[in-house]
């Protein structure tokens, strides 16, 4: 207890306020856990957090930590809520020896309202394949890592797959294409992308907003039936994705030609619907589908001794290894902030984002993680934040997802210009300049 | 002993008038503002200003400006967090078209912006009472959502639907530290306090009891009902948009229309109800129940040392929540304020009761 504590608890409003413990500078590496494990998202969002969470568990286990820095970690549930996933990140922003090593906050609105946090505190986030699609530019982004994909890849490489399935991208010209989309930034960011597509290729887009979280849907599916598009994007989350599916099965929708971005398409969503999934086509981030040996080690290290934060067949599920990789990343992260900053010491956000920009994950070390194919080579540098983003289309057979394409590449040529122009708007609303080589070249000197 | 008025007597009209009339209220105020404005700038660390006192703050005030609206005036509303919303968009549509626009005027014309929104749902007060007036309420909770979601205009064409401000300052001084972030909160809440506290003294605030407490006696001894009724919508919806816009501006930074859904609308419902109906101290009570509750209650086992998985606390902290609630409205049907007001009571007659 500090002063300051002593003095505040006088006032009389105690231990509730008593939160800023004592940390002895000990070799630990704080890792935040926000998670969502109740409300309407909770089917999806569990797995991931227990993916996140064992796989921390894992490494304290096999390794004892990173170079001997034990990672201690604390889950702060947010219920998928953008005003609680603050105060969480408040909470847990100035835990351990050195602060808080990076935020996964597994919520597009999160993310959004930790974006203007995050540089403030000098911590970073990092988003794979979900939060702000400009943030891939790190010349204005600086703390936000939308490591591997972004939602603007996620909609460029399903317009590509579908263009592939109709002979090439210029038979798309007439064709009508329908995103059904999570009312919602989440929802609404691969619009621009999709526009621009269309544009390019003549096929009409039609939006069509469900409210969130979804469980209505009528309107929406009759609408689709009504117009009768070639295909429909689904851009759902948690329960909306099994409701998409059932209405579409109702309205007589073939689930052939419906294809869902990364986050409609894993198990939960598919899983309790019976036939109504089947034939149904999604993307997937990662290469390789079911248990790697990074997920065999977890069953060995933490699910053996009853430490596991799940059930053990989840283990290997795409949302859990989605979270086994987010904390790969940041392990990552801090190992090679390690090798920058000193070997067996605790890093500080500043030097962790230093080292996300800075990453190096290339296939034999991915081997040697456990990790194999699951996750493409990542390189990140000062201005890319994301490397180079692919995705593969898999399809339910109702039993499991199967792989139907190989890894299909993100058009950069098409991106990386709205990329830009996107973060540009985004630097003069809020008054930044870009980074210049210089700040990229100071950070290395640290 | 210590709490009694004797021997304080008034001898001037201004004197009988004072909004604490009795000693000892005064002081105690005096030293609450004091102890908030001087020591907890100096003794809070980020995480109570940034997570608790802040947010609570601006609660407060969306509560404040329910208060009046349901607990002085008796319309019952469920379109507070459109009203917030409202605030919150037009006070950011200010800022971001307007050049050089201070904040504190977007945050007040965010007020204005409000308040017409309000007067307009307001309307049908004047021919739908009680449960009816709530269900008309609720049309402005579901227009709102829609508008914020679906016009781009209103947010700017962002592409994704959130908006976010930039840096924010009041003459000239930068509002970005969480203290600085704390005592503009603190200075508006009490601005605002006072000013509600005044107004519901004053001719306008009786007028809005009688139509209350019964709306044809009131309007036959020369009360308008119309008057009354929609000056209290025009109020409530100021002072909640400008709560919006606080809540938008200095808490979120960056925000979407779930930001101000139904729940928010209930929330602060809720608050009015169980910190007190008609009553200015009561919308405080009423915020500090239902906002700092749930982060103790989440922080409990942590605190005490229990190992609790974050989903058996989560849902021990809906029950606990919910329970009290429902234990509160029994065993004080009329909020926290009144027991406030009984033990104030007590205390008079303490330590000798009759």
């Amino acid at each position: 207890m500090n002063t300051r504590n002593r003095i505040w608890l006088a006032v009389g409003l105690c231990s509730l306020f008593a939160n800023s413990h004592a940390w002895a500078q000990a070799k630990e590496q704080f890792i935040p856990l926000l998670v969502y494990r109740t409300g309407p998202y909770a089917p999806n969002g569990t797995p991931w957090a227990n993916g996140k969470q064992d796989y921390l568990k894992m490494v304290n286990a096999r390794d004892g930590g990173i170079n001997g820095v034990k990672i201690t970690f604390e889950e702060c549930e947010t219920g998928y809520a953008t005003d609680r996933g603050v105060e969480c990140y408040e909470r847990l922003k100035g835990k351990g020896p050195t602060g808080a090593t990076a935020f996964d906050p597994q919520s597009t609105g999160i993310t959004f309202a930790l974006t203007d946090k995050a540089p403030g505190d000098k911590i970073p986030l990092i988003t794979p394949g979900y939060g702000l699609s400009a943030a891939a530019d790190g010349g204005v982004f600086k703390w936000n890592f939308p490591i591997l994909d972004t939602y603007w890849t996620a909609a460029d490489i399903l317009i590509q797959h579908i263009g592939k399935k109709e002979g090439g991208l210029e038979k798309l010209k007439g064709k009508k294409i329908a995103l059904v989309y999570h009312d919602s930034p989440y929802g609404k960011e691969p619009i621009p992308l999709l526009q621009e597509r269309a544009r390019m290729h003549g096929f009409e887009l039609q939006l069509l907003p469900v409210t969130a979280p979804g469980v209505e849907q009528k309107s929406t599916w009759l609408q689709v039936r009504q117009a009768r598009p070639d295909y429909v994007l689904l851009w759902g989350w948690g329960v909306m994705n099994s409701t998409a599916l059932k209405e579409a099965q109702a309205s007589g929708y073939p689930r052939e030609k419906m294809f869902g971005v990364y986050w409609s398409g894993t198990e939960p969503d598919v899983k309790d619907v019976g036939t109504a999934a089947n034939g149904y086509s999604a993307l997937n981030m990662q290469n390789e589908l079911g248990t790697t040996k990074a997920a065999q080690d977890i069953l060995k290290y933490v699910h053996a001794k009853g430490e596991g934060s799940g059930p053990k067949d989840e283990v290997g599920s795409i949302l859990y290894n989605n979270g086994m990789i987010i904390s790969m990343l940041t392990v990552e992260a801090v190992r090679r902030a390690q090798e920058r900053f000193g070997p067996g010491k605790p890093m500080t956000g500043e030097q962790v984002r230093w080292a996300f920009e800075n990453l190096a994950l290339d296939q034999k070390k991915l081997d040697s993680l456990g990790f194999g194919k699951l996750v493409r080579p990542i390189s990140t540098s000062c201005v890319d934040h994301m490397g180079v983003p692919t995705a593969r289309v898999q399809t339910w057979d109702g039993a499991k997802w199967n792989f139907v394409s190989p890894p299909i590449e993100a058009d950069l040529s098409l991106l990386k210009p709205m990329v830009k122009v996107a973060a540009d708007k985004y630097a003069a609303e809020k008054k930044l300049t870009r980074r210049t080589p210089a700040d990229c070249q100071s950070d290395a000197m640290k | 002993m210590l709490y009694r008025e004797n021997g304080q007597f008034k001898t001037t009209y201004r004197g009988d008038q004072q909004i604490f009339p009795i000693l000892q209220d005064r002081t105690a105020i005096g030293l609450v503002l004091g102890v908030a404005f001087l020591l907890v700038p100096l003794a809070a660390n980020e995480y109570v200003f940034r997570a608790i006192l802040i947010p609570f703050l601006i609660l407060s005030l969306a509560a404040l400006g329910l208060n009046i609206l349901v607990g002085y005036c008796g319309q019952i509303s469920l379109g507070t967090g459109a009203f917030m919303a409202v605030g919150a968009y037009a006070a950011y549509n200010f800022m971001a078209r307007v050049d050089g626009m201070p904040l504190l005027v977007a945050l007040l014309l965010g007020g204005l912006t409000s308040t017409v929104v309000g007067v307009l749902f307001g309307i049908p007060s004047l021919r739908i009472k009680g449960l009816y007036l709530a269900v008309a309420t609720l049309a402005a909770q579901f227009f709102a959502d829609w508008a914020f979601l679906r016009v781009p205009f209103f947010t700017n064409n962002s592409s994704s639907g959130s908006v976010s401000v930039a840096s924010l300052s009041v003459f000239g001084m930068a509002i970005e530290s969480p203290v600085s972030k704390y005592l503009f909160c603190l200075t508006i809440v009490c601005v605002f306090a006072l000013l509600a506290k005044n107004l519901v003294r004053g001719h306008l605030g009786r007028e809005w009891m009688a139509i209350r407490d019964m709306d044809v006696a009131a309007a036959v001894i020369g009360i308008r009902p119309v008057y009354a009724k929609l000056t209290a919508f025009a109020v409530s919806s100021f002072i909640v948009g400008v709560a919006g816009a606080l809540w938008g501006f200095v808490y979120l930074g960056s925000w979407e229309p779930a930001a101000f859904s139904i729940d928010r609308s209930f929330q602060l419902l809720f608050m009015v109800i169980i910190g007190g109906l008609g009553s200015i101290m009561g919308s405080f009570f009423g915020a500090a129940f239902i906002v700092l509750l749930p982060l103790f209650l989440s922080q409990v086992p942590a605190l005490l040392g229990i190992p609790l998985s974050v989903t058996i606390a989560s849902h021990l902290e809906f029950m606990i929540f919910g329970s009290l609630i429902v234990l509160f409205l029994i065993v004080e049907p009329h909020g926290l304020a009144r027991l406030w007001a009984t033990g104030k009571e007590k205390l008079r007659l303490w330590p000798f009761p009759h």
